[in-house]
């Protein structure tokens, strides 16, 4: 009924390739944008900018970039954590010199050559092998971030601090900056990667990407040339999981330490990606919805409830609601979030007709 | 270009031109197995090109030579008048060889348009960067080969699955839009690796017409490997016939069907 197609026709392959071939899917992108953009900076409190949007969106970034990799190009890894910790130390270094927001873009540029050094196994080892060797990216760069003092600017506590930065005249990183402004800042960049990746995706990169995924040997038989196509793969994927990275220690945390780029960090990336539905880039956004926004409801229910339960408890209930809720999901659609969304919205074009 | 003073005419009359490839004294091993064994043939441009044999003669083993998947040990393979150094698969794949597979491999998570497109990964040059903003060169890239893809489909009569995700075809079209992909690269040699197994009569009959029709419409040089007699005898210019690692017979359907040899791998020999 909402999603009625008829009267909707299509006269050349450049409107059948468009974005939004149908046209109330381009409805609802502007109705969330318009929330992303206008309304929610406008009502959002302190509290809903830091637990909920600001991190909704970096998680959702640094999931798009595993997501590239493991969804699009089927290369399994479990060093995100590590590949993010990269963009932070380098954008750390790069703030002395430049823009601290050219810094953050640029930090991503390290992370993708980090990361096209540890993708080079894939060019012989496949699925879980290939995250095992991953494991040797996140352990050997997290002890890197400890032991390299030049990295932290050799300071006492071998943690990095994000100093007070403007960009024209405005805090933008820093305890002075507003949380609006950073908001801004993160809601910009994560944007314009959203809309670079759709159009990777979609081409001839992504089909290359999904070729190499699905059946690697048809691949190389048919032209593709596998050491590009993953090469490329973790380059792209790196290089938004830097800036990811970036973001959330400029943009979010504030300061970071080496431990907090361990494979804990690792697993939420790769939790958001599988229950967000790999191969999709809204499903990124759906499952960091999922992971950060929940436990944010569920130590605010009890509260609004009048339920007096210590935090600890909350704490607890917290982790075994939200792992219950992962298999929940991935049982009714092992694909993810995104396919749920998808397959309800070929129910809606075609309803109230079941086929 | 090719030196068509060898080309032939074929019983029915098509002027078949020079040699498009050339397989000279071929030997594959893998460890102490000797798959080919010193086999010599050539295929002509514009010609179908049967190559039969019993199960394990190592019909398969040669297209996979000729598609570059494997090195042989000894001899050459030479294509458009050249000997063709050692490759990788997909560099034989941009010097205009496509094939399709014994076992179905059609990229699954993708849709037919995007499976047939990834054939024309070849004739697309646009840039990253070009890719991720979708102006200029990679848009009009990505039309200009939607277009040939739609033609491709079109011939193939797969319309209506255009945008049905691979995973939910049946077997036969799954067969077919594998050639599709193969096809939409526009191949010099198009190879074929039992491209009529496991199907039903008329699905058979559908697939030998789409074989013919792709050689008789684009002039595109076929090399095919089957195990349907009728159907490799039918449609077929000249066989080649395999067994153990050896060639046994070479020529047209007619002569192949006759010679004792090749009657002898087939049916056996009496014990004496």
């Amino acid at each position: 009924m909402l999603y009625r197609t008829a009267g909707q026709f299509k006269t050349s392959y450049k409107a059948d390739q468009a974005l939004f071939p149908i046209r109330q899917d381009a409805v609802l992108l502007a109705i969330i944008l318009t929330f992303a953009w206008v309304i929610f900076p406008m009502t959002a409190s302190e509290f809903a900018f830091q637990t909920l949007l600001i991190p909704i969106l970096i998680y959702s970034l640094a999931a798009m970039g595993l997501n590239i990799l493991t969804g699009y190009a089927g290369q399994l890894s479990l060093g995100t954590a590590a590949f993010m910790g990269v963009g932070a130390y380098a954008c750390y270094k790069l703030i002395e010199v430049m823009d601290p927001i050219l810094a953050i873009l640029l930090s991503g540029v390290f992370s993708a050559g980090i990361g096209v050094i540890f993708g080079i196994p894939s060019l012989r080892i496949k699925g879980f092998y290939l995250a095992i060797a991953t494991l040797a990216a996140q352990f050997f760069l997290v002890w890197l971030f400890e032991k390299w003092a030049w990295l932290y600017n050799y300071n006492a506590s071998g943690a990095i601090q994000v100093p007070n930065l403007q960009t024209f005249g405005v805090y933008v990183t820093g305890p002075q900056a507003s949380s609006v402004t950073q908001y801004y800042v993160i809601l910009g960049i994560v944007t314009l990667m959203t809309v670079l990746c759709i159009n990777l995706t979609r081409g001839t990169l992504g089909r290359t990407w999904k070729a190499t995924r699905d059946m690697d040997i048809a691949a190389e038989l048919i032209g593709i040339n596998l050491m590009r196509s993953k090469l490329t793969a973790f380059a792209i994927s790196s290089y938004l999981v830097g800036v990811a990275g970036a973001l959330f220690v400029f943009m979010w945390r504030g300061a970071a330490e080496p431990n907090l780029f361990d494979i804990p960090l690792s697993f939420d990336i790769l939790f958001i990606a599988i229950i967000g539905g790999l191969g999709s880039i809204l499903g990124n956004y759906l499952g960091a919805i999922l992971i950060v926004g929940l436990p944010v409801v569920l130590n605010t229910v009890p509260e609004a409830l009048g339920l007096e339960i210590k935090s600890a408890t909350v704490e607890h209930y917290n982790i075994m609601i939200v792992g219950a809720l992962i298999v929940f999901f991935l049982i009714i659609e092992p694909h993810g979030l995104a396919r749920l969304w998808a397959l309800i919205r070929e129910k809606l074009i075609i309803w109230p007709f079941p086929h | 270009m090719l030196d068509q003073s060898q080309g032939y005419v074929t019983a029915d009359g098509r002027q078949i031109g020079g040699v498009l490839m050339e397989m000279k004294d071929i030997t594959l091993r893998f460890g102490g197995v000797t798959a080919i064994k010193d086999i010599s043939f050539d295929i002509h441009e514009g010609e179908i090109r049967a190559i039969i044999g019993p199960n394990g003669a190592g019909k398969s083993s040669m297209l996979n030579v000729i598609s570059g998947f494997y090195t042989p040990q000894e001899g050459e393979v030479w294509y458009k008048g050249a000997p063709r150094p050692a490759m990788k698969p997909y560099e034989v794949a941009r010097m205009g060889v496509a094939r399709t597979f014994q076992n179905i491999a059609l990229f699954e998570g993708m849709t037919v348009l995007d499976n047939v497109m990834t054939g024309r990964l070849n004739h697309m040059k646009a840039g990253i960067l070009a890719q991720a903003i979708w102006w200029g060169k990679a848009r009009d890239e990505e039309i200009a080969n939607r277009e040939h893809v739609e033609r491709v489909i079109d011939f193939l009569e797969i319309q209506s699955i255009r945008k049905t995700p691979v995973g939910r075809l049946p077997y036969g079209l799954k067969k077919r839009v594998e050639l599709a992909r193969a096809l939409a690269a526009e191949p010099s040699l198009l190879l074929l690796d039992e491209p009529m197994a496991g199907m039903n009569v008329e699905e058979k009959e559908d697939m030998s017409r789409f074989i013919l029709d792709v050689n008789d419409e684009f002039g595109t040089t076929i090399a095919l490997i089957e195990h349907d007699m009728g159907v490799v005898m039918d449609l077929s210019d000249r066989v080649v016939v395999m067994d153990y690692g050896k060639k046994i017979g070479d020529g047209t359907p007619d002569e192949v069907r006759n010679d004792q040899t090749v009657i002898d791998a087939y049916l056996g020999v009496p014990q004496e």
